[in-house]
């Protein structure tokens, strides 16, 4: 067994080329599958709880919906900003990129804020966790949501980083595209959540 | 166009390097071998405390001492837990699709290779974080390996209040180190293949493992979803499962389900994976039926998402939804019947050979016709209300999940154990130890068929309460005599492994002649896998071919060798 051997293989120009569709791409995708069957399965019990149970508008009808309208307002944008970033990207021009990532990164930060600012508000008028099961559903959800932009959020922080650095661009662009369809996918989750949380 | 790959020198590397944090799919397979096997005797010796008190209630268990009721849940539901999330998936998953979906595909590596160490050491830590909570106050978990609530959400009603939080995370762990093991199979089935290898032409392991793959990530979410929930109760007090606070105890049950049954489906295809391949290479004959095989299994696999409320027919729910689950259940034994039919189709007049494999592989076949048959009797509505409380869904279950998890896994170790470390297993010792595990497993659960028939329920600790179950008691001695063999028949297996791994035959690149493609490199493997990038010209399953002079034909091979011409 020798190693000169093995390199050779791992090089071969026929490896992960033989398909047209880059290995990151089927990855993120699958990834965003198992993420979807996560948030259904959270939003399909508080459709058939809510359905089943009277007296949650009740409860509803305390959530800040300005602020959530706000906040809906704000992830949109990002995500065009994020669109935008991607295509800069494609077209290698490394100062538009780092300004749109740089834009996106800001309203994911200020959608956190607003999040924050509007969980303090309920907090300090008593509505916790356990206040009901309205409640329970509202502070799961976004939560688990607000994970997933923080998470969006570092790592578009880290392709500003790299895209700052000049990093970006020894055939990095499509990890860009990944986080793209990562971002877009928490948009899409919240335009779900909004709706059925603040609009209901 | 930057390569995707990193060169490594993995052959230099340290002892931390080459078998701790290796990034070779070979190193990580054995691995997670080692893990399951570990976690097995901690799930065998439960199942050997579990027994003993059944057939002796309440006398002091010999090597132990008393299992108090608190004690025999907690071992119960572990033995439930570390069976099928740290033996049989780490075993069928883990080792096996980590080890063969590259070999097979004729690929370098996993598409993600650090990924891969990734998902192992979650494992471990996984693995440990479960082993931990028998050491906290309260002990480890006894709400049952399906953590039912109210039991599970309430920490008053078991007093395991950091038992229930730690196998809440350690099962948290345990499926995000298989979300990142199932895109990384995905995408390597997907994209990895050489040149030549087709999707008609992949190895059905290969479809069994990436069909349960996309079982997993698809199915495991809305479990993932009410682990959330119930940490939530549990710690946050919210009352998603609560009735007093409006919740529904129901719900963890849907959602338990909706991923608990198509799990059954995760940890059995590449049982079944394994068991076709050795089929074929141990009766030299093309695998019958090969893409009706692969229709069923997708099929079974789309299925194996509406059946999940045959668990609840007595839970409470609507009973509307009994009669729609009924029909569902009894059609998804259509797709397995036919799989069975195809592997009975692929012996039919075989040149069969009975080698240690072969002999795992039968015995996982016909002890899974029993699980499937006696699934039929649970499937149906009527007949489960009066099983479905009994020790003859305990016995059902062992004879569909043993089967595919031991005797498939089995098989697969001892046919992949010369690739895998380069030496063959001892086969006598190998038939010794097939032969003492078919008889003890069945001596076992035959009983337990019978003690549900006779009413016995499941989930109590002792059956002394029950005055028409004394005369059945027998049976539950003769249970635990059998399990305690059934553990010892393992002693073979361990001593082969181990003796082997030194002293074994040195098995050569092809010791079946087989002629899938982890059969043309080295065994085992060097990093990297090949010499040569493959190219795939035929069939996995190209055995006694009429015009060829071998009884072979491997997959990497361009034209059969002819047949010498008849002297004139």
């Amino acid at each position: 067994m020798s190693s000169t051997a093995s390199v050779l293989t791992r090089n071969n120009p026929h490896n992960g080329k033989i398909q047209s569709v880059p290995i990151g791409k089927i990855a993120i995708w699958w990834f965003l599958a198992s993420e979807m069957m996560v948030f259904g399965g959270l939003i399909a019990s508080y459709v058939l709880l809510r359905i089943h149970n009277g007296g949650w508008a009740g409860q509803a009808a305390h959530v800040r919906w300005q602020l959530g309208t706000l906040n809906t307002a704000v992830l949109l944008t990002s995500s065009l900003t994020m669109a935008l970033a991607v295509s800069a990207s494609r077209q290698d021009k490394l100062r538009r990129t780092a300004v749109f990532l740089g834009l996106t990164v800001l309203l994911g930060v200020a959608f956190l804020c607003v999040k924050g600012v509007e969980y303090t508000g309920e907090l300090r008028e008593g509505f916790t966790p356990a206040s009901g099961l309205f409640w329970s559903f509202y502070y799961g959800m976004t939560g688990l949501h607000a994970l997933h932009v923080t998470g969006g959020v570092v790592a578009n922080l880290t392709f500003l980083v790299m895209a700052v650095r000049g990093d970006l661009w020894t055939g990095k662009q499509r990890r860009l595209e990944y986080a793209g369809l990562y971002w877009h996918f928490v948009d899409v989750v919240w335009i779900f959540l909004f709706p059925l949380l603040y609009l209901s | 166009m930057k390569t995707m790959v990193v060169v490594d020198a993995h052959e230099t590397a340290g002892f931390w390097r080459q078998y701790v944090f290796s990034t070779d799919h070979k190193m990580i397979a054995k691995q997670y071998l080692a893990i399951s096997a570990f976690m097995a005797l901690v799930g065998g010796l439960l199942s050997y405390l579990i027994r003993s008190q059944l057939a002796w209630p309440e006398k002091p268990v010999t090597g132990w001492g008393f299992v108090g009721p608190d004690a025999y849940n907690a071992f119960v539901t572990m033995h439930g837990t570390i069976m099928v999330f740290f033996v049989a998936m780490p075993l069928l998953l883990g080792a096996m699709g980590n080890f063969l979906i590259p070999l097979m595909v004729g690929a370098p590596d996993m598409a993600f290779p650090r990924l891969n160490r990734l998902s192992v050491w979650t494992l471990f830590v996984a693995s440990i974080v479960l082993l931990s909570s028998f050491f906290v106050p309260g002990g480890a978990s006894p709400a049952g390996w399906t953590g039912y609530v109210p039991l599970s959400d309430v920490p008053a009603y078991t007093g395991a209040f950091w038992g229930i939080n730690l196998w809440l995370v350690a099962l948290a762990l345990e499926f995000a180190s298989f979300l990142m093991g199932g895109v990384n199979f995905l995408t390597t089935a997907i994209n990895m293949r050489a040149p030549g290898m087709t999707l008609w032409r992949l190895p059905l392991i290969v479809w069994m493992q990436v069909s349960a793959s996309v079982i997993f990530l698809l199915s495991v979410g809305p479990l993932i979803a009410g682990a959330v929930m119930l940490f939530l109760d549990r710690t946050f007090h919210t009352g998603f499962f609560v009735p007093g606070k409006g919740g529904d105890p129901l719900l963890w049950e849907h959602l338990f389900w909706f991923f608990g049954h198509p799990e059954v489906y995760v940890v059995a295809l590449p049982g079944f994976g394994a068991m076709l391949e050795i089929f074929s290479v141990f009766s030299r004959k093309p695998v019958f039926g090969y893409r009706t095989i692969v229709y069923s299994t997708i099929a079974a696999g789309f299925l194996s998402f509406v059946v999940w409320a045959h668990h609840m027919f007595v839970s409470g729910m609507d009973p509307r939804l009994a009669a729609p689950f009924s029909v569902t259940t009894i059609l998804i034994s259509v797709p397995f019947a036919i799989i069975v039919f195809a592997m009975v189709a692929t012996l039919w007049r075989g040149s069969i050979s009975f080698e240690t494999p072969m002999l795992f592989a039968l015995g996982g076949l016909a002890t899974f016709i029993v699980g499937g048959v006696t699934g039929i009797f649970l499937g149906s509505e009527a007949a489960d209300i009066y099983f479905h409380g009994t020790y003859f869904v305990v016995a059902h279950f062992h004879y569909t999940l043993f089967p595919t998890v031991i005797f498939g896994g089995f098989a697969a170790i001892y046919y992949w154990y010369p690739k895998m470390f380069g030496r063959m297993m001892n086969d006598a010792l190998g038939k010794l130890h097939f032969w003492l595990t078919l008889v003890f497993f069945n001596v076992v659960f035959i009983p337990l068929f019978l003690l549900g028939i006779g009413g016995a329920p499941r989930r109590v600790y002792t059956f002394e309460a029950y005055n028409f179950l004394k005369p059945l008691q027998p049976l539950n001695v003769i249970a635990t005599y059998a399990a305690i063999f059934l553990l010892l028949a393992q002693l073979p297996f361990l001593v082969n492994f181990a003796w082997s791994l030194a002293r074994g035959k040195v098995a050569g690149r092809n010791p079946w002649h087989a002629n899938t493609l982890e059969w043309t490199t080295d065994s085992p493997p060097p990093h990297g896998n090949f010499d040569l990038q493959p190219v795939v010209y035929r069939d996995p399953y190209e055995y006694s071919l009429p015009d060829s002079s071998e009884d072979w034909l491997p997959q990497s091979q361009p034209a059969a060798p002819a047949v010498a011409a008849a002297a004139d």
